[in-house]
C-alpha cells in the first residue's frame, strides 16, 4: 500500500510518499508525484492533465527510479505480517490507581473527579506491594518491568507511592527485573520534598497543564474553588527545571473550546518546556466539550498550522519536541508492537485501590472487565482472551489505513465508548490520527531533506 | 533524479522488553 500526499511547507508543495508495509518515505518532484499517483492512486482531472503533458522521457525515467524503489523492497511492498496471534502469559506494565481520589474536578475526566464514579479510596501499600508480586511473577522471561502512579491525583498518597517504589526496588533485584516508574500528576502539591522525590525514582514524569490560563482555567477546576493556575505552571516549571535532561512530559488537553490549540502548545513552548503533548480530548457527542465531526476540518488545518510554527522552532533555537510527532524511522518497534499498540488487557493491565485488576485505568470500574484481583489472581482469564484477539489484522477499518502500524489499531476503550465493541471504531481518533502521521512524516522529511536545509541557511 | 528516497524500510529492520505504550516508540533491542 502506497501514500501519496502533499504538504505545504512556506508556501511551497512538498510531495510525500509513503510505502506503508516497509515504513519508506520519500520526497518526489511534482512529475515524479504524478507518475506514482497515476501508478497507484487516482489524479483528479487537474493532475490528468499535468501527466499527460509530461515528456516521454520524463516518464520513463521516472518509471525507472519507481521500479528501483519496487526491486528495493521499498515501495509497494507486500504486507509484512499476515498473522498474528498474541499472548496472554506475561504481563510487564501496572498502572496502579494509587488514589481515586482528586483536589481538581476537571469537566473532562474521564475518571469523574478521579474518584472513577465510585467513593472516594486510596491505594494502601499492602495492596500496591501485592501487585508488584503479580507483576514480577506474571513477567515471564521479561527483564524490563513498569509502574505508572496514576489516580486521581497520586500526589494525595505519596506514604504509599514510596512504600511501593522501595518495595519493588527491593524484590527487582532479588528476581533479577528492572523497574521504570512513572507518574502523571496535576502537579498541585508538588512541593520542593515532591519534586525531589519524584526526580530521583520516576523515569517519567507527565505535568497535567493544558496550555494558557484560559484555557486550562476554563476546564481544571481545583475542587476548593480557587484559581490555583499559578500555582500549577510553577511547580511544572520547577519539576521541569528539576529533570534537566530525564524524561517528563508537560501534557494538555485540548477540547472542542480551543481548536486554535496550536497556541497552547507554542505557549507551553515559551514558558519553558521542551517536552510537549496536547492531546484531543475524547468525550460523548453530547458532552458540551466533546470533539464532534463539526470541528475536524477546523482542528486538521490547525495541526497544518501548528507543524509550520513546529519546523520554524525546531531550526531557529526554540526546539522542541511534541509527543505525537515523534516518529522513529530508523529503529522503530516490531511488527508485534505495532499490530497491538498499547497491550492493554494483556501485557498491561490496571489495577484500582482495593486490588482489583482490569484491561487499562479506562475500564476500571466497568464490572463486565474486572480481570480479577491481586490477591485472587486472574479470575476472568476471558477478557484477557478478548483482549488478545484484537490487532489491526483483525479491524477491517485498519486493512486499508495507511497509519496502521503506528497506531497499533486504536484505542480499545475509545473504541468500545463509541461503538460498544473493543475492535470497534472511534471514527474522530482515526481522523486526527491519519493527520497526525501524515503531519509529522513530513517534518521527519523536510527536517532530513539537504534541499530544505540548504534553503534554510 | 526525481525521488530523494529519505527513509528505506524502518519495518524491515525489526522480545518485548520495549517501553509499553506505537509509532513514536524505539525498539529497545
Amino acid at each position: 500500500m502506497v501514500h501519496l500526499y502533499e504538504y505545504s511547507h512556506q508556501g511551497k508543495p512538498v510531495y510525500l510518499m509513503w510505502d506503508v508495509e516497509s515504513a519508506s518515505l520519500s520526497i518526489l518532484d511534482y512529475a515524479a508525484f504524478l507518475c506514482a499517483k497515476k501508478k497507484f492512486e487516482t489524479l483528479n482531472a487537474s493532475q490528468e492533465k499535468d501527466y499527460f503533458a509530461l515528456e516521454e522521457t520524463t516518464r520513463k525515467e521516472i518509471e525507472n527510479e519507481l521500479s528501483e524503489l519496487e526491486k528495493d523492497g521499498a515501495l509497494n511492498a507486500p504486507a509484512l505480517v499476515k498473522e498474528f496471534s498474541k499472548s496472554t502469559e506475561v504481563v510487564k506494565a501496572l498502572c496502579l490507581h494509587i488514589c481515586h481520589d482528586c483536589n481538581l474536578s476537571c469537566d473532562y475526566c474521564f475518571a469523574g473527579g478521579g474518584t472513577y464514579h465510585t467513593e472516594r479510596d486510596y491505594m494502601k501499600a499492602e495492596v500496591g506491594k501485592k501487585a508488584v508480586d503479580f507483576l514480577i511473577e506474571n513477567s515471564g522471561a521479561r527483564n524490563n518491568l513498569e509502574i505508572d502512579f496514576f489516580g486521581g491525583e497520586p500526589l494525595m498518597n505519596m506514604s504509599a507511592v514510596k512504600e511501593i517504589v522501595a518495595y519493588a526496588k527491593e524484590k527487582a533485584e532479588e528476581n533479577g527485573k528492572t523497574f521504570s516508574f512513572t507518574m502523571t500528576t496535576n502537579c498541585l502539591l508538588l512541593n520542593d520534598e515532591n519534586i525531589a522525590y519524584l526526580d530521583r525514582e520516576m523515569d517519567n514524569v507527565v505535568l497535567s497543564v493544558d496550555g494558557r490560563k484560559c484555557v486550562h482555567n476554563g476546564v481544571r477546576h481545583a475542587k476548593n474553588g480557587k484559581d490555583c493556575y499559578d500555582v500549577i505552571l510553577s511547580n511544572a516549571l520547577k519539576m521541569r527545571k528539576a529533570r534537566g535532561d530525564k524524561k517528563y512530559y508537560v501534557r494538555g488537553t485540548f477540547t472542542s473550546q480551543n481548536t486554535d490549540f496550536s497556541e497552547d502548545i507554542l505557549f507551553l513552548n515559551d514558558e519553558g518546556f521542551d517536552q510537549i503533548s496536547v492531546e484531543p480530548v475524547v468525550l460523548p457527542d453530547d458532552h458540551p466539550l466533546a470533539i464532534k465531526e463539526e470541528h475536524l476540518d477546523k482542528i486538521l488545518s490547525e495541526y497544518e498550522k501548528f507543524t509550520e510554527n513546529y519546523l520554524e522552532r525546531r531550526s531557529c533555537g526554540k526546539w522542541f519536541n511534541f509527543f505525537h510527532y515523534m516518529l522513529d524511522l530508523e529503529h522503530g518497534p516490531c511488527p508485534n508492537k505495532r499490530l497491538t499498540g498499547c497491550g492493554a488487557g494483556t501485557e498491561y493491565l490496571a489495577v484500582t485501590p482495593n486490588g482489583d485488576i482490569y484491561p487499562c485505568h479506562q475500564f476500571a470500574g466497568l464490572e463486565e472487565f474486572r480481570i480479577g484481583n491481586v490477591f485472587s489472581g486472574i479470575s476472568k482469564a476471558s477478557v484477557r482472551e478478548m483482549f488478545a484477539s484484537q490487532c489491526v489484522l483483525t479491524k477491517t477499518h485498519c486493512k486499508d489505513c495507511f497509519a496502521k502500524y503506528f497506531c497499533g489499531g486504536g484505542c480499545a476503550a475509545n473504541a468500545y465508548n463509541f461503538s460498544g465493541d473493543i475492535g470497534g471504531q472511534y471514527k474522530i481518533g482515526c481522523e486526527l490520527t491519519k493527520k497526525r502521521l501524515e503531519m509529522s512524516l513530513a517534518v521527519a522529511a523536510i527536517e532530513k531533506s539537504d534541499a530544505f536545509k540548504e534553503d534554510n541557511q | 533524479k526525481h525521488i530523494n528516497a529519505l527513509f528505506k524500510k524502518a519495518l524491515c529492520k525489526n522480545c518485548g522488553e520495549c517501553q509499553s505504550s506505537v509509532g513514536n516508540q524505539s525498539c529497545k533491542k
